[in-house]
């Protein structure tokens, strides 16, 4: 098969699996019941596209390989195809994305087995495995925005997937609203983009961007970062993504974690020579980075629901990542969305699996009659899984060491390499850079911190949940411990693929070879100034300094957990009162929104729509119908209902026409 | 003696102007079906008369369809009336008057 079919046959599995679970689910209900075939098959059509990017891979030649399946729309002299670009960043992309999302579909076999809606599930997930594709395959912002949206609404789904409870359908609204504004950005971008190049094409607009006013640039440049907040999960439209825990775990895990949230950061990598030229707008999304990286981590340290310190967590990461975007190292981005996907993937199965066994405590608790309600997600209630849960204890810890940046652990390496990027930037004279490195270095000191806590509170000390000598969880099944085990290898061996600077001059750096615009890729990168020799001294002791940071982090948060247990919480709450509270209601974000946007909104609704809605366009269709009555009532007296006035009236007519016809 | 066809023509149509008045104004639904039967014979009673003064006979002809066209709207008529008869035990026009408004 040449490389166009393959490429169409990856875009075209995942869909063909959708639509066959979710039609032949929904219009047979005896299908229903073999989930294993369902679960099977929706798998298949994960793992057949990510075999089909291998072997692209394999075969690649350093040259981007574009393939047309059709012509989407053709106006004037716009066209839009359905075309698709198989390069190095696509490729990476979609290595990751149906290489972590074939085996969440291999954990939610097991994690959804006794959910009714196990092949909705399924469907949706293919379908959301198709638009991820797209988004990261397409070879126009049109197709890229098609995946765009098609992300956004199966996030809706699956968000809501749970639906008959309010709580979880209003989260589902509450991330497509605000994705809304994002996406509203992007498509200002994309007009604008056509208006002046005429043309949606990333080689057009990558080769014409250079002759764009500067003024335009900087507009294109702020609305695709936008729309990349949104969907990204920055500052000022983040709040979705805490909400969104309330979709199943293997979702939090594909699409809140590792895929769809990294897509702002692809939309960026794969726009880096049109980023560059907005130097004013790099400054401000490091910085926006920076604010949500240390926000999101300081909330973190406060949750006590194990998913939401997880969802914060990834906030607090894609922070990480537009720091490195905004000083100009989108290779080391893309990197850290890799190594992310690794890590957060695992945690959030980890996660999904401790909430299984909590589950499995509750019922134990119901069976014996015992009036508690369990929150299986609080980790108040949890505590010593690790003897219960061996498995899922050690993959956990694996992924917080990664994600803490222990040293030789994927995380360490992209970080790493995130704060050297940007205090490298800071050296060659961009004052901002200076900040966001400082920020970067707070910010991953707490992330050990805030994650190892998570991990002891979890899996250490003593069980907490009621009768708990008697009652215990029991570990996962295979199906959902073998991508745990799969996702921590990837966690600890991910970060080899871009070793830093500091060894071989950074020629073993096989991320940056492959992305990088100076190998030949298509990932641009900010210029830095030249360094003495002896930089490679510094660069140690940054190297260095990082280790130290997440071994503090984490040996502090090891050491105060261990010994008080949650009670800890409380010594913090006390020693750092009035900012705790801030951190605790995190920063106030919902309760600002109720009052600057959400409130203000209703009441104009309130106010003015209504009013409107009621003497204006109710009383036109009010008016219309008494008109009608009004001009009804003057004939209606001529239905007597008494058949000889009618024949009267007949006889006038026969007379008149005879009239008309004799003397007319 | 030849009686002019001006005089059948006359008559035919003082039956049917009594046809008329009867199917108008009489209450009887009875009688409004013979009022009816009067109209068509009136004006059988000028085709006739018109038929036999022009001596084209296709005059005739068509009194033969009206007879029984006439006859068959009296069983039709005479059904329906025993019908409204059986649900509203009357016979007057003035209680038929499911139509109205």
């Amino acid at each position: 098969m040449n490389i166009d079919s393959l490429v169409l046959l990856a875009i075209a599995l995942p869909l063909m699996g959708a639509a066959f679970n979710g039609l032949v689910g929904l219009f047979a209900p005896g299908y229903r019941s073999n989930k294993t075939l369902i679960g099977t098959l929706g798998t298949l059509c994960v793992a057949i596209p990510f075999a089909i990017g291998v072997l692209l891979f394999i075969q690649f030649d350093h040259d981007a390989h574009i393939t047309r399946a059709f012509t989407w729309m053709s106006a004037g002299d716009f066209t839009a195809d359905f075309g698709y670009r198989v390069d190095q960043l696509s490729l990476l992309m979609m290595l990751i994305v149906t290489g972590v999302g074939a085996l969440i579909h291999i954990y939610s076999i097991g994690y959804m087995r006794d959910d009714p809606g196990f092949w909705k599930f399924f469907a949706y997930l293919n379908l959301f495995i198709f638009a991820m594709l797209n988004l990261v395959l397409g070879d126009n912002l049109l197709v890229l925005f098609l995946g765009w949206e098609g992300v956004g609404l199966c996030s809706y789904l699956l968000i809501g997937f749970w639906f008959t409870d309010l709580k979880n359908s209003e989260a589902a609204n509450k991330a497509f609203i605000v994705n809304r504004i994002g996406d509203f950005a992007f498509l200002l971008a994309m007009f604008i983009l056509f208006k002046d190049l005429g043309s949606l094409d990333f080689d057009v607009i990558l080769a014409g961007g250079a002759s764009l006013a500067p003024a335009t640039i900087n507009w294109v440049v702020f609305l695709l970062f936008i729309g990349a907040t949104g969907k990204s999960a920055q500052i000022p439209l983040f709040v979705w993504l805490p909400d969104a825990m309330a979709g199943p775990t293997p979702v939090s895990a594909l699409i809140h974690a590792a895929t769809m949230v990294t897509s702002g950061l692809y939309l960026l990598a794969r726009m880096s020579s049109l980023v560059l030229l907005a130097p004013g707008v790099m400054t401000f999304i490091a910085i926006i980075g920076a604010l949500t990286a240390i926000m999101a981590a300081t909330i973190a340290i406060t949750q006590n629901d194990i998913k939401r310190v997880l969802a914060y967590s990834t906030v607090s990461q894609l922070g990480f990542m537009f720091m490195a975007a905004g000083v100009g190292a989108f290779f080391v981005a893309i990197f850290h969305v890799m190594t992310h996907a690794f890590f957060k993937g695992c945690l959030f199965l980890g996660s999904g699996s401790v909430i299984h066994g909590m589950h499995e405590v509750e019922h134990q608790l119901e069976e014996e009659g015992h009036e508690v309600h369990l929150d299986p997600q609080d980790m108040r209630t949890m505590g010593g899984l690790r003897k219960y849960m061996p498995a899922t204890s050690i993959t956990y810890l694996i992924s917080t060491l990664a994600i803490a940046g222990f040293p030789l652990m994927s995380g360490f390496f992209s970080k790493d390499e995130i704060l050297f990027k940007a205090f490298e930037y800071g050296y060659s004279g961009n004052g901002y850079a200076w900040f966001v490195w400082v920020v970067g270095i707070i910010t991953a000191l707490l992330t050990a911190f805030y994650m190892m806590r998570s991990y002891v509170l979890t899996f250490r000390g003593k069980e907490r949940w009621p009768n708990a000598d008697r009652i215990h969880p029991h570990e996962s099944p295979a199906s959902m411990t073998g991508p745990l085990w799969a996702l921590a290898v990837l966690a600890i061996v991910g970060g080899f693929l871009g070793l830093p600077g500091v060894i071989a001059h950074g020629d073993l750096n096989w991320i940056h070879h492959w992305l990088g615009a100076p190998y030949g890729g298509p990932v641009a990168e900010a210029v830095v100034a030249e360094h003495e020799a002896s930089f490679i001294v510094v660069e140690w002791i940054l190297l260095i300094l990082g280790g130290v940071i997440a071994l503090v982090g984490l040996g502090y948060a090891w050491r105060v957990y261990n010994r008080d247990g949650i009670e800890f919480d409380q010594k913090l709450a006390i020693d750092f009162r009035g900012l705790y509270t801030t951190w605790a209601n995190k920063y106030y974000w919902d309760e600002g929104y109720d009052k600057a946007v959400v409130k203000p909104v209703l009441g104009l609704a309130r106010r003015v729509m209504d009013p409107f809605d009621r003497y204006i366009v109710d009383g036109l269709v009010n008016g219309l119908g008494s008109m009608v009555r009004a001009f009804s009532s003057l004939f209606k007296y001529l239905q007597t209902g008494v058949v000889q006035n009618y024949a009267v009236a007949i006889l006038f007519g026969v007379v008149l026409l005879l009239g008309l016809i004799i003397f007319g | 003696m030849e009686i002019p066809v001006d005089w059948y023509l006359a008559l035919s149509a003082i039956l049917f102007l009594l046809g008329v008045i009867g199917v108008l104004f009489r209450r009887n639904v009875i009688i409004i079906l013979m009022s009816i039967e009067l109209m068509l014979n009136a004006v059988n009673i000028s085709l006739v008369a018109l038929s036999q003064a022009t001596g084209d006979v296709s005059g005739q002809i068509l009194v033969f369809f009206v007879m029984s066209v006439a006859a068959a709207e009296a069983a039709v008529g005479l059904a329906i009336v025993i019908a409204i008869f059986r649900n509203k035990l009357s016979v007057d026009v003035n209680d038929f008057n499911l139509f109205k408004h």
